[in-house]
């Protein structure tokens, strides 16, 4: 009997059922999206889709430049002439602390020496263009124009003339993502210039930071210069990060609600330098044996 | 459909696969131009994605709209999978809706179409605010709402290499 073995022709075959394909393609992003955002373990896959991604961005930058290059073209020279004059005036207010800060400098060295205290880092980066804002708009962040190529690793700061910007935290081949300090997510450990008292500052989203865990009482008032502290092992210690612009002390909370806004030109497209990575700090202190894995409970002494 | 329009008398030729890949590397190229501080910008990945899915939804379907999904995520700087979750439900909703949609004028498909994109926006947006991210604010809806507006060009751009020239021939109707 022919015809009992029949197949239907190929024109019928339409593949998987599109409900069980949705399934599997939803299971697969949600999976992709928990593992990314917990483990953070996904980054081989990133570079790879990166690898396609990168050209097709690259050739999107190309109409951006071409608009500032020729903004740059036909600006005046009237313009150029008067922001070179305001250069040179600047650089000449600037020449004598230069010409004495290496003289300043050499000296610190030697008198730290002389106090057996570890010399003081110098700090040295690669300059980088910023390319684009990221599209997304739940994080903060940039991509710069220079990647592993150039020796840049996740975790490095990056500054710019008026203070810290963010962090490398991921590097493609070519380029990287600079996690800005607004991020919600960022944290940067502060010191208070005036006062020396050391805190966390963290982002707000919306251009805004805030400085938390200082109590209501403490000693900080509107307008303080925040630095870094250097506390974290990554930011050298004294870039300015910000400055404080308002601050909310209520007695039914514990810690004094403290907003910040940022020196560096976070939020604009220019030019950062990425930091070289410190020198590694020196190891921890061993515990001491009264206090076991140090817990914050109140040690009792032995008594023999 | 065979026609530009179920109304249209005129035959068009079929689509080329090629098409379809220029097409959607030039909307991951118009979604990666530095725009994002402005207000409102279309995703246009997401729009020319139903635009082929409810067009050729043999042919373009959520294997494509996943593969477009990651590299937004990754170009973008997002959680990997957060576009792709959205497209992927865009991309199974549009093919669904396909057989339907085409039945009406351009206007009328614009509107079926909103709420399709408006959703994407809302998916990512869930799923980011349970991950702990911020509010980004109410222009993040402003994008889906233009992309309705551009429907219409966008067909008759997209099936411009579609049409053939009109010759009239008496012996051959169509």
């Amino acid at each position: 009997m022919a015809g009992t073995h029949h197949t239907p022709p190929p024109f019928f075959k339409r593949g998987p059922a599109p409900l069980a394909l949705l399934t599997f393609y939803l299971a697969l992003s949600l999976a992709l999206f928990v593992i990314d955002l917990r483990l953070q373990s996904l980054d081989p896959l990133r570079q790879l889709v990166a690898a396609v991604t990168d050209p097709v961005q690259r050739v999107a930058q190309m109409p951006g430049g071409l608009v500032d290059h020729a903004k740059d073209y036909l600006r005046g020279l009237d313009d150029l002439l008067s922001e070179n004059a305001q250069l040179k005036q600047t650089q000449l207010r600037l020449a004598p602390d230069l010409a004495r800060l290496e003289h300043l400098e050499t000296e610190n060295d030697r008198l730290r020496k002389l106090l057996a205290v570890k010399e003081r880092e110098k700090a040295q980066g690669e300059v980088a263009q910023i390319m684009y804002t990221a599209r997304d708009p739940f994080s903060h962040r940039v991509v710069i124009d220079k990647g592993q190529q150039s020796g840049i690793t996740a975790g490095q700061p990056a500054i710019d003339e008026a203070g810290v910007v963010g962090q490398v935290t991921r590097v493609f081949p070519f380029s990287a993502e600079i996690t800005l300090i607004t991020d919600k997510d960022q944290a940067v450990p502060v010191q208070v210039v005036r006062s020396g008292q050391r805190s966390v500052v963290f982002g707000l989203g919306g251009g805004q930071l805030e400085l938390r865990y200082l109590p209501a009482n403490a000693d900080i008032k509107e307008g303080d210069l925040l630095v870094t502290s250097g506390l974290d092992g990554i930011f050298l210690p004294g870039f300015p990060v910000a400055r404080v612009s308002s601050i909310e002390r209520e007695n039914s909370y514990a810690f004094a609600r403290i907003r910040c806004e940022p020196l560096a030109a976070v939020e604009n497209f220019g030019e950062v330098l990425v930091l070289a990575p410190r020198q590694p700090l020196p190891p921890r202190p061993p515990e001491s044996a009264g206090r076991g894995g140090n817990t914050g409970a109140p040690v009792k002494e032995d008594k023999k | 459909m065979i026609q530009p329009t179920f109304t249209s008398s005129r035959i068009l030729l079929p689509v080329r696969p090629g098409f379809i890949w220029f097409s959607m590397t030039l909307g991951l190229l118009l979604n990666f131009l530095p725009t994002a501080h402005w207000p409102g910008v279309p995703d246009w990945v997401a729009l020319v994605l139903t635009f082929w899915c409810i067009r050729e939804s043999r042919y373009v379907g959520m294997g494509w709209a996943f593969a477009l999904g990651l590299c937004m995520d990754v170009a973008d700087g997002a959680v990997l999978g957060q576009h792709a979750f959205a497209y992927v439900l865009l991309a199974y909703t549009a093919t669904r809706q396909a057989r339907r949609i085409l039945w009406f004028p351009l206007a009328q498909q614009a509107i079926q179409v909103l709420p399709m994109l408006v959703a994407a926006q809302v998916i990512q947006l869930v799923l980011r605010l349970l991950a702990g991210a911020e509010f980004p604010g109410w222009s993040f809806l402003l994008g889906p709402a233009l992309a309705t507006l551009l429907w219409i060009p966008l067909t008759y751009l997209l099936l411009l290499p579609q049409y053939q020239p009109l010759e009239h021939d008496a012996n051959r109707p169509l």
